[in-house]
């Protein structure tokens, strides 16, 4: 059986209340934590632990948290990204709705660490009956003394509030999500200064995500090493996976890193394979915003290789032959899907969530869902093919966050995978506009 | 010029509500209470109309433009009247391979209605939202604070059945 850092006990009738994740070993790292250990200590197991960012980043946590500036007598805030909304990507709301008091302990331990004694946990309003759920157990962990005034006798305070959102993707970067926090638009902010030296209130902070503090209490516990120790390589510990699309059974799974991506689509500790009597076409392994893959660059790599469910070998070939872990947002397309129609439902999502501040970002979102939508609506002409790699050149790199890359990529990745069926659809303008119309010609499945 | 009485106010309760969590932030720093204000606003009103974001402008001591601002930024608040129950359902790409696509028109066609529009009996709205991050249970929709995965067409019919009644 592999190992279960966060998923262990998630099945635990009554889980989600303070008493039985009191049993199961809930909030042992905090007292650890905070009545043998300092700041300092719990920084450098974090450290340790070579945990990356899980939100989709993946840059190391250990050394994020380094960034912090610590000036005297000016407030240092942690705040939580729970603003989970990058299409294929639901495994912070199935952590959250189902375990509350794992990321709780976790803000805990990681406030601790910063020297924070207010901390926020952002999220998406959409998920108001999380926020809820959220809220019961915090007031049960104030009520047993592990938040509030003198946490555990030790004289360090603690504050944690959930924010709710309004609705908006942006606000998953997080310099759009400290404005909004602000109470103000979610639109990203120039950098420099990062937020770990001005941030929330233009004081020194530091933004995670949900999966990312729910480590914690786990790296307490058994030590950075031995989280380190978990996984392959550089990409240390487990993962969350939200698995989605063409599978026979979708859902949240945590893998060791490392795993097969045939493992992980096949077997049945996991999705359980292609659904029944289909083949597999395509893969988005990581969230929209990544480049989708055909199927003869899933399972392995253009050089032969296995395809591993890892930050290096899912990044492996670059953007020409590989994707990125991302989000761990993992669609899967059968023969079925149209990649067109796929394509175009992507980027109506980005011109729809982009921010409006940076104009290549405003306007080529809005071309790139216009010129696919004739494409995939009989309209579409030879030169739109082009045209639409222009177009996500342009956009990429030249934006003030990275949503604009997120918008590119997919359209950019789609066309270099799939041009063949973008032809078919210009060409065959009536057949390919015909609901359900799936190009049938010589792409290669498994 | 005399000044107009408020015709808007919130509720004792909610009132309390707005009040605590004024509270959480920083002095001077009220401005972060504005999303979650206007969301007990919107579940007072159903919609947020300018007397109300005038009103949650007042309460947060902010200009009126620093809440309409925000209000049509994010997509949760609505700027118009809705029905009793309003529909959100997700068009993003994960819930339309599930057959979100073929669900939602079933949805529009049951109720006679395209996105934004409300019944006539203005018990429903429907409204077009993208990635409620619940990918692997779609498709889904969600009303108010209740979300609903797995739909399908019957699934569909017995959820409108029970709000109709």
């Amino acid at each position: 059986m592999a190992i279960k850092i966060l998923t262990e006990h998630i099945n635990v009738p009554g889980i989600e209340t303070f008493d039985v994740y009191r049993q199961k070993g809930g909030y042992t790292a905090v007292e650890k934590a905070i009545k043998t250990m300092t700041p300092e200590a719990v920084v450098e197991e974090a450290k340790k632990s070579g945990i990356r960012g899980r939100g989709g980043a993946g840059f190391p946590m250990g050394m994020k948290w380094g960034f912090l500036a610590k000036p005297d007598g000016v407030p240092r805030y942690l705040v939580c990204n729970a603003d989970e909304s990058e299409p294929g990507t639901f495994k912070d709301h199935h952590l959250m709705k189902s375990i509350p008091h794992l990321l709780i302990e976790g803000m805990i331990i990681s406030s601790f660490a910063l020297g924070a004694n207010k901390s926020f946990i952002y999220v998406r309003g959409e998920l108001m009956y999380v926020i809820r759920i959220l809220e019961k157990a915090i007031e049960e962990a104030k009520a047993k003394g592990f938040l509030g005034k003198n946490i555990l006798g030790s004289g360090y305070d603690l504050e944690l509030i959930v924010q709710s959102g309004g609705g908006a993707y942006i606000c998953g970067e997080e310099t759009a999500l400290l404005e909004s926090l602000e109470g103000k638009r979610g639109n990203p902010r120039n950098k420099p200064p990062f937020p770990a030296v001005k941030g929330l209130y233009q004081s020194p902070t530091v933004v995670n995500n949900v999966e990312s503090i729910a480590n914690m209490p786990w790296v307490i516990n058994n030590g950075g090493e031995a989280y380190a120790a978990i996984g392959i390589g550089r990409s240390a510990g487990t993962k969350l996976i939200s698995a989605s699309g063409h599978i026979e059974k979708p859902g949240v799974y945590e893998i060791e890193l490392g795993v097969s991506v045939e493992e992980f689509i096949n077997s049945d500790e996991y999705c359980g394979g292609v659904r029944k009597g289909h083949h597999l076409k395509a893969l988005v392994a990581g969230g929209s915003s990544v480049p989708i893959l055909p199927a003869h660059l899933i399972m392995k790599t253009a050089n032969g290789e296995d395809r591993l469910m890892s930050y290096e070998s899912l990044s492996d070939g670059g953007f020409a032959t590989g994707t990125m872990l991302g989000s761990g947002g993992f669609i899967v397309f059968d023969e079925t899907a149209c990649i067109v129609r796929n394509t175009w439902n992507f980027a109506r999502f980005y011109h729809h969530e982009s921010c409006g501040q940076c104009s290549p970002c405003r306007e080529g979102t809005g071309w790139m869902e216009k010129v696919l939508h004739r494409i995939e609506h009989g309209h579409g002409s030879m030169h739109d093919i082009d045209l639409l790699v222009d177009i996500s050149k342009k956009i990429e790199g030249n934006t003030i966050c990275p949503l604009g890359d997120a918008a590119a990529w997919p359209v950019a990745s789609a066309i270099r995978h799939f041009r063949e069926e973008f032809v078919w659809h210009i060409t065959n303008p009536k057949e390919a506009s015909l609901p359900g119309a799936v190009y049938q010609g010589a792409m290669e499945l498994v | 010029m005399t000044e107009t009485p408020n015709l808007v106010a919130f509720t004792p309760e909610r009132l309390e509500k707005v009040k605590e969590i004024i509270a959480r932030y920083p002095e001077g720093r009220q401005k972060s209470a504005l999303l979650p204000v206007l969301h007990v606003a919107q579940e007072q009103w159903g919609w947020l109309s300018s007397e109300v974001m005038d009103y949650v402008a007042s309460i947060l001591s902010l200009e009126p433009v620093e809440v309409y601002e925000v209000a049509t930024f994010y997509t949760m608040y609505h700027l118009e009247p809705v029905g009793k129950h309003v529909i959100e359902y997700c068009r993003t790409g994960p819930c339309c391979l599930m057959g979100g696509e073929d669900i939602y028109g079933y949805l529009k066609q049951k109720l006679g209605v395209e996105p934004g529009e409300t019944t006539k009996d203005g018990l429903f709205t429907v409204k077009e939202v993208e990635c409620l991050a619940a990918c692997g249970w779609g498709p889904v929709f969600q009303i108010r604070e209740k979300y609903y995965m797995n739909l399908t067409r019957e699934r569909v019919d017995e959820i409108i059945d029970e709000l109709s009644k």
